[in-house]
């Protein structure tokens, strides 16, 4: 199990708090919103916590998933699964 | 009937060209009967309730998605069995795609083909309703559909009832999550995943959504058996599809080839012109190469992911030697990044961004770097919207500059296109629809 940042994309709206209180982890692009880094290390984990409740969109979501199961993994099932 | 679909398959007897779906067409200006289309392939077999034949057929033909993702289908229909609570099917004939014209021409011509598809698949998952969707702007492919399931009403066939249904035609609004959105009564915009489709759908029932094309190959599968359909293709890619071919050739229009027939070949069903250099694979989400370097190449996804490539929708267009492909390409992203649901922020300010940096190229007038500032734009939009839109169009853009290097470079130090020495082409070529009114997605 590790920790891991998710985000709805259709929720977040650039605020950009979550930035400014994990800078370790998510990073703004040109537009203000943010890329965030593959998974939460446990040092980070309260920090990661805190980025989450700041949300003003609850965008931001800390999830707990199997290690093989990597946001590319989701990826790529989810290209795999579109229609046809 | 009129219709806008006028261009047929000429019934080549050339390398890879087959005719399995569109066995009839080149003696046919409208769609088949009930009559014909039984005279074509016979009846469907019917199985007897409970056995599992349809589901192992399709897996043992490894028959895959031809709606642009290429995912094996026997494996989406074992997830929907899986699911709780009875199934639905959702038919896709959206073709957003818009170089793409095979499924508008399988449902203009062999309507009947698409809904024994839908038919066998709801038996084979064990569906309680099933649906077609159809885009609003073709209501000409809507009456014929119309005008199919009638006949089939008449004639007792089915047992579920295909319900057809008329969509806003955004670029979007063929994705399935966006499908299934519309047919809950939200707009034909794509959601968040999961839940997906096959575990949480329409009625949030477990759905089953294929592409018209695909449901015809199970149509012919659920009657001829697997090894039958097996019998064109490849190892690695079965059966036969559909593919689009436009552009710079003589006979553009919708070719029928085996699995695994070259690039090369199915560019020469349509006669392309000598000269011409690059081409378009896949459509707009899809990816420019140089002929010479995918000539060879099987236009299957295996045949074209060393390339970068895939088959996408079947499109394959050829990019006229007199013109630029980079302000092909900018049209091209301009017409995507209006075409977003206008849900993610990444594509509603990425990709406008992307496109004015390619128009800039393209027309040879740099405000600043916009090569250097789009290779970093290009890096970082990739993979975060909720849907693939924006990898899409991010992908067709790159592979824009790739192959289009020479040019690009030359425009951005303000010098013209080395096309443009070859003589102008100002009409357009690929075609871009008007996009819809703002608030048209319901």
């Amino acid at each position: 199990m590790t920790l891991k940042l998710q985000l709805d994309p259709i929720a977040c709206s650039g605020h950009g708090l979550c930035a400014d209180l994990l800078p370790e982890l998510i990073e703004l692009d040109e537009w203000g919103f943010p890329m965030l880094a593959d998974s939460v290390p446990p040092d980070l984990a309260a920090h990661a916590r805190r980025a989450v409740n700041a949300c003003p969109t609850l965008a931001l979501r800390l999830a707990r998933t199997r290690h093989e199961l990597t946001t590319r993994h989701q990826g790529a099932t989810r290209r795999r699964l579109r229609a046809g | 009937m009129s219709h806008a679909y006028e261009r047929l398959t000429p019934g080549s007897r050339r390398a890879g060209a087959a005719a399995r779906l569109t066995l009839g067409w080149q003696h046919a200006d409208r769609a088949a009967t009930l009559r014909e289309h039984y005279g074509r392939f016979g009846p469907p077999r019917r199985e007897p309730d409970g056995t599992p034949g349809l589901l192992d057929e399709v897996a043992a033909a490894r028959l895959t998605g031809r709606g642009g993702a290429g995912f094996p289908t026997a494996t989406k229909m074992r997830a929907v069995v899986g699911g709780r609570g009875p199934a639905v099917v959702v038919a896709n004939g959206m073709e957003s795609e818009p170089a793409s014209e095979k499924d508008q021409a399988l449902l203009a011509r062999a309507p009947h083909l698409v809904l024994d598809g839908i038919s066998a698949a709801a038996e084979a998952v064990g569906a309680a309703e099933a649906h077609i969707c159809l885009p609003r702007t073709r209501d000409w492919l809507v009456d014929c559909v119309l005008a199919a399931v009638a006949e089939r009403q008449r004639a007792g066939l089915d047992r579920i009832p295909v319900a057809v249904h008329e969509l806003p035609h955004h670029y979007v609004s063929s994705e399935e999550t966006a499908l299934v959105h519309w047919l809950n009564g939200g707009e034909a915009k794509p959601t968040t995943t999961p839940p997906r489709p096959f575990e949480r759908g329409v009625g949030k029932r477990p759905t089953l959504i294929d592409n018209v094309e695909t449901l015809a190959h199970l149509a012919l599968i659920a009657r001829y058996g697997a090894a039958w359909f097996r019998e064109a293709g490849t190892r690695e890619a079965s059966g036969t599809m559909l593919t689009t071919v436009t552009g710079a050739v003589s006979r553009p229009g919708v070719y029928e080839v085996e699995a695994g027939t070259s690039v090369g070949d199915i560019l020469e069903l349509a006669g392309p012109q000598p000269a011409a250099e690059a081409v378009l694979l896949g459509g707009y989400f899809g990816t420019w190469h140089d002929v010479a370097a995918v000539a060879d190449r099987p236009f299957t996804d295996a045949g074209l992911r060393p390339a970068g490539a895939g088959p996408g929708a079947g499109v394959l267009f050829v990019l006229p030697a007199q013109a630029c492909g980079l302000t092909e390409a900018a049209r091209i992203m301009r017409y995507l990044a209006s075409q977003g649901a206008q849900q993610c922020g990444p594509c509603i300010f990425g990709l406008p961004a992307i496109a004015d940096d390619l128009a800039q190229l393209a027309a040879g007038r740099p405000d600043g770097d916009p090569l250097s500032r789009m290779q970093r734009r290009l890096g970082v939009i990739s993979g975060r919207g909720a849907c693939r839109h924006p990898d899409g169009a991010v992908r067709m853009a790159a592979s824009a500059v790739r192959t289009f290097g020479a040019d690009a470079h030359a425009h951005a130090r303000r010098r013209p296109c080395l096309s443009a020495h070859r003589g102008r082409q100002q009409t357009a070529l690929l075609p871009v629809p008007r996009p819809l009114a703002e608030g048209d997605w319901r």
